[in-house]
């Protein structure tokens, strides 16, 4: 058994994991989930409160001594070596046998196999497997080290359905052998469906602990998206204009070569916020890439302002109109440089800002100081380094440079991640100002709040798909919570505005 | 015919050893995902302090030994200024390389053209050194050649078949992975290093205490440049580099047997470099980098708040 | 409970202006008292060696004429890797690209030996730059097309470069009265550059030195290229971000940069030995000291042609105290290299710092 009441934050979490069951924790970005399983698994201190195991206050500062005490953990991003075999990812680090160490896993390999259903070929290099399988290895890795809490980070993210079947019997195999697993996620469809009870964490707060028997999946919903009073900002009734992005059915795959984006489709037109939501990881990133010609598009098509744009060197897309602002803030930016030279990333090849070869500094100057000014961005000067600049004003120079070109199509990627209040609200009434003045807009936030109160259509993705696209003023809010979930989906009709 | 491939052959390898050496050394370093470009200096060094003892004391082994501590001692350099300061690897090897031909520059001042009065005796080993043809061809060389023989599978298995490797190949792979599960990528890198120079000073001390030998300024005519391109053409395995450094320094020797075929030395010298670019080319298409590809982390410093 | 004090090497969010300028003062300073500690231990005496390299160097007009000569080609392949090092892309090859580039040029005096001098001088250049470039280029398509690492082949590509010439001088073109010499025949007098009165200096190839490092200052400082040069090394995500395109930044930059080094290849042999020579006798490996030279001048293209008479002078000098001290040439290369080891380790400091830090437990 293990309970641990700690601070997160501002808010004091209890939560409490016993013998052979599977507890879920469920939340949103941000809510707490991965900072209090890292708590657990020494990565971070608590500030206050005490951790539990076997009834005996531990204290542990780190993954070491959190393997010491039985915990494993399994994290979303797998940290295996792709060269090396299943065997010597199992045995790194370990004390053991000096000649051929990992010869001594595989018994116990085998053992765990049979015992839990974890076939894995011990001789096969990792970069061989599927992600299933190579999930079957890290699970492996942390029962190997005597792990007996096992935590398991979104383990579902990267897996296809059958994998994900195999997995929930593995789990219940572990369970009954009387093992505690906890399993972080937000899809509603899992926790009802592996879960003995459920933990829902919302903004650093516990808002229940339930048996899962117990409850349901619009419960679960309302508990995990809140009911708060979203203030709504004044926004205009502005026309909406032609359409100037088209997506149909877009393919496109992820980093590791696996599908991210499974056949999306959506239309923005001028005049228009359309922002997606959702939980980080279901193909919002890349998505975005795509869009602006960084990603390669598998199948589908994208058209900007009527014409072809799949596939398109970012130069193009560039030149198109689209102006986009990244959600890694540093993708778009050169920290070294001055904010003038970043202010003219995007439009350095214009003629205004010299002819020829040549860079015209005056231009660029003067440009540069009413940006500044336009736009208030703190700086000593325009030759300041931008890396001195505060996470406020550095968002600041990006949507300057990217809106002052009135570009007719504007994507922005969590454009107030880590701001406070008052840079927030003032990128949202620049958003809404370049709405006004005509521009397509299209958000990417996990910030419910933010998508209601931008949006004039919000389009919920889940496992790299539209669950449903609505309208911002009929929205239902556990209905979106349902879909960010997975456990709900809009019939197809309602897809394209 | 057969009597110029068997005096090839049986030259090719006292010439490959200082490479072999050399190159093993330098693949270990490179696992650990550390380019060290100073082998040429920490060879040299090797070179001028094994002469520099041999000639004062006759003990052609203390020579050796002292000649390693030499190659190693100026590795640590490196090792400091590359994984501590953090200091880009590329630049910091070429500096290395630079100290070492000029300081052995220094110290070596006194020997040249010196005689040295000891050797190593060759190794008549019972039985085989006495065989018709393969006595001759391979069992008459001197000890370090078979050191270097033996040093490779071994070096080998090592790598592959044992905790220690083990630990190696992922710091080289994957610091961050490795990190997390305890191992000690500082320690891990700077022994690596350490040892590739060490080796690297044996390599120099063959070229003057048996190869030549004698020492004479820069003598080892950018065989620290070819254990590099050896290095990435054995595909940073000991095994291959064995037959790797046979191979390039078989080139280095009959570059001036050919010529008398019409085979310009120089365009046969070539061919090492050119086949390293080549094995380079394809091991960049990802399906080849799983198999045979670098040390993904090489050249990365690590830091953990780069995580 | 107080923790064990650690060291920590945390990053500066700014560095003070007066201590970007004064690092590598700072550096060399403490390069020349490790270089003095060196020597003492092999029984040179540092200070008679500091005074004959200084007065090698600068210490009477052919020793100040012999240091502009020797800047000459510093100079050339330095601007060119301060160029290539901003692009983040590391040129390793410029002493292969100096040798093509003098090889270049050498077959053009060999075949026309009887143009005029200017027609030939310009189009030897020419051909050196197109040389060089060319040299230059196989490293930078490589890794922007097929991602190889451009250390390696760079390196690799200098002694395929030195094998040729090696081949060339002893083979085809070994000059017939040159009793069995690795040269060519001498250049005739078209194709000789000329000198400033009675020293070596060759100024038509100063004079383009000085151009070119201009040029090329403001080319990364003023141009759109430029920009683009410097922002694809500062960070490539952003350049891909921004639409430019890595390949031709690369090309571009591998072009000049291989170009200029040679042209300097054209200058030592139209200029110095008007001849070809053995690789050695050409370059004392003007290539790899151009690194030095590069780096020192903190990659800005003026500040090279300061630190290619600074490096130049103690190549000059290392000469001198090769005849009176009877230290081996190589000698500079142990100055340079701790030069260059401390100027690397200086400019650590700008940009960390080192704290004490205390780890606290609860």
């Amino acid at each position: 058994m293990k309970r641990f009441p700690g601070v997160l934050a501002n808010d004091c979490v209890d939560f409490e994991a016993r013998t052979g069951e599977i507890h879920a924790l469920l939340g949103e970005n941000g809510a707490g989930k991965t900072t209090l399983m890292n708590i657990l698994y020494g990565i971070y201190q608590p500030d206050a409160g005490d951790i539990l195991i076997r009834g005996s206050p531990v204290s542990i500062q780190s993954p070491r001594e959190a393997i010491e005490l039985g915990i494993g953990m399994v994290h979303q991003h797998f940290i295996l070596v792709p060269t090396h075999t299943v065997s010597e990812n199992i045995v790194l680090g370990l004390k053991g046998k000096f000649f051929f160490p990992e010869q001594a896993a595989r018994q116990k390999i085998e053992e765990f196999s049979d015992r839990y259903n974890l076939t894995v070929d011990p001789e096969a290099h990792i970069w061989q497997l599927s992600a299933g399988e190579q999930q079957r290895v890290e699970i492996i890795k942390a029962l190997y080290r005597g792990a007996q809490i096992l935590i398991l980070d979104e383990p579902t993210s990267m897996l296809t359905p059958g994998e994900v079947e195999d997995l929930f019997q593995i789990l219940h195999s572990m369970a009954d052998e009387g093992n505690t697993i906890v399993f972080i996620t937000h899809k509603l469809n899992e926790v009802m469906a592996v879960s003995d009870r459920v933990t829902v964490l919302r903004q650093g707060r516990v808002e229940a602990t339930l048996d899962t028997a117990k409850t349901n999946k619009r419960e679960l919903a309302r508990l995990m998206v809140g009911r708060e009073v979203l203030f709504r900002v004044e926004k205009e009734d502005v026309q909406i204009g032609e359409e100037v992005l088209r997506i149909e059915d877009l393919h496109a795959l992820n980093d590791k070569g696996l599908t991210a984006i499974k056949g999306v489709s959506l239309s923005v037109a001028r005049g228009e916020i359309v922002g997606i939501a959702g939980v980080a990881g279901n193909g919002q990133r890349e998505l975005v890439e795509a869009l602006v010609g960084l990603r390669p598009i598998e199948a589908g098509h994208i058209f900007v302002s009527g014409q072809e744009a799949t596939n398109r060197s970012p130069r193009d897309i560039i030149e198109r109109g689209v102006c986009y602002v990244p959600g890694e803030r540093f993708a778009g930016l050169v920290p070294e440089m001055s904010v003038a030279e970043n202010l003219i990333l995007k439009t350095y090849r214009d003629q205004c800002f010299g002819s020829g070869p040549f860079l015209n500094t005056r231009e660029i100057a003067g440009r540069a100081d009413e940006l500044i000014s336009r736009y208030g961005i703190a700086a000593p000067g325009r030759d300041t380094p931008l890396k001195l600049l505060s996470g406020g004003n550095i968002q600041r120079v990006i949507l300057a440079r990217e809106t002052s070109g009135e570009p007719s199509l504007l994507i922005a990627a969590h454009p107030t991640s880590g701001l406070d209040v008052g840079a927030i609200e003032y990128i949202w009434q620049l958003l809404l100002a370049e709405r006004e003045r005509g521009a397509a807009v299209l958000l990417v936030s996990e910030d419910l709040e933010e998508v209601f109160t931008l949006s004039d259509r919000i389009a919920v993705m889940f496992e790299g798909e539209f669950m449903g696209i609505v309208s911002a003023s009929d929205a239902d809010l556990e209905e979106i919570g349902l879909m960010m979930a997975g456990a709900h989906r809009r019939p197809e009709q309602e897809v394209l505005a | 015919m057969l009597q110029f491939i068997l005096s090839a052959l049986r030259a090719a390898i006292p010439a490959g050893t200082p490479l072999l050496f050399g190159t093993l050394g330098e693949v270990y370093t490179e696992r650990s995902g550390v380019l060290n470009l100073g082998v040429e200096g920490l060879m040299i060094m090797g070179s001028v302090t094994a002469f520099g003892v041999a000639f004062t004391t006759g003990n052609v082994w203390l020579a050796v030994a002292l000649a390693a501590l030499a190659g190693g001692l100026l590795a640590l350099v490196h090792a400091f200024v590359t994984i501590t300061l953090k200091v880009n690897q590329v630049v910091s090897g070429l500096a290395i390389t630079m100290i070492g031909l000029g300081v052995s520059g220094i110290m070596g001042r006194q020997y040249i053209g010196q005689p040295l009065g000891v050797r190593f005796a060759p190794l008549e080993i019972p039985v085989l050194s006495d065989l018709p043809i393969l006595g001759s061809l391979l069992f008459q060389f001197d000890p370090l050649v078979y050191i270097s023989m033996l040093l490779a599978p071994a070096l080998w298995f090592v790598l592959y078949r044992t905790r220690w490797g083990l630990s190696l190949r992922s710091v080289g792979e994957n610091p961050a992975t490795a990190d997390t599960l305890g191992v000690n990528i500082v320690v891990v890198r700077y022994l690596a290093v350490f040892f590739g120079g060490l080796l690297a000073g044996v390599g120099g001390a063959y070229l003057s205490v048996v190869y030549a030998p004698s020492w004479i300024e820069g003598m080892t005519a950018g065989a620290g440049w070819i254990v590099i391109a050896l290095t990435i053409f054995a595909m940073w395995d000991p095994l291959r580099a064995l037959l790797g450094a046979y191979l390039f320094g078989g080139v280095r020797v009959l570059q001036y047997r050919l010529q008398p075929l019409g085979i310009s030395p120089n365009l046969l010298a070539m061919l090492p470099f050119i086949f390293t670019i080549l094995v380079l080319m394809a091991s960049a298409g990802e399906a080849m980098k799983r198999r045979i590809g670098a040390p993904a982390a090489l050249m990365q410093p690590y830091s953990r708040e780069d995580k | 409970m107080r923790g064990i004090p650690t060291l920590e090497v945390e990053k500066r969010l700014t560095s003070p202006r007066w201590l970007q300028f004064l690092a590598p003062f700072i550096s060399l300073i403490l390069a020349l008292m490790a270089i003095g500690v060196i020597f003492q231990a092999l029984g040179v005496d540092p200070l008679f060696a500091y005074g004959k390299i200084f007065q090698g160097a600068f210490g009477s007009m052919y020793g100040l004429s012999e240091t502009v000569v020797k800047s000459i080609p510093l100079m050339l392949s330095g601007v060119g890797l301060s160029l290539a090092f901003r692009a983040r892309f590391w040129n390793i090859g410029a002493e292969g690209q100096l040798l093509v580039g003098a090889t270049c040029a050498t077959g053009l005096a060999l075949a026309y030996p009887d143009w005029p001098k200017f027609v030939l001088i310009p189009m030897m250049f020419i051909v050196g730059f197109l040389g060089g470039a060319l040299w230059g280029l196989i490293p930078a398509l490589l890794k922007a097309r097929w991602r190889v690492n451009e250390v390696i082949t760079s390196l690799m590509m200098v002694y395929i470069a030195s094998n040729l010439v090696n081949h060339l001088v002893y083979g085809p073109w070994k000059g017939p009265e040159e009793m069995g010499f690795p040269y060519t025949s001498k250049f005739s007098a078209s194709a000789q550059l000329p000198r400033l009165a009675w020293t070596r200096i060759h100024y038509p190839t100063l004079v383009l030195a000085l151009l070119l490092a201009v040029v090329i200052y403001l080319l990364i400082a003023r141009t759109k290229w430029g920009y683009e040069i410097r922002v694809t090394g500062e960070n490539p995500a952003a350049a891909r971000y921004a639409g430019m395109s890595y390949l031709k930044t690369v090309v571009l930059v591998m072009i000049l940069s291989g170009g200029l080094a040679g042209l300097a290849g054209v200058g030592e042999v139209a200029g110095i030995h008007l001849r070809l020579r053995y690789p050695g006798g050409i370059s004392p490996g003007y290539g790899f000291t151009a690194i030095i030279v590069a780096w020192l001048a903190r990659l800005n293209p003026l500040g090279a042609v300061l630190t290619s008479f600074l490096l130049g002078g103690l190549l000059v000098g290392g000469d001198a105290i090769q005849i009176s001290l009877g230290l081996p040439s190589a000698t500079i290369f142990a100055f340079n290299g701790t030069i260059l080891l401390f100027v690397l380790g200086g400019d650590l400091f700008t940009r960390y710092r080192i704290r004490v830090k205390r780890r606290t437990t609860n």
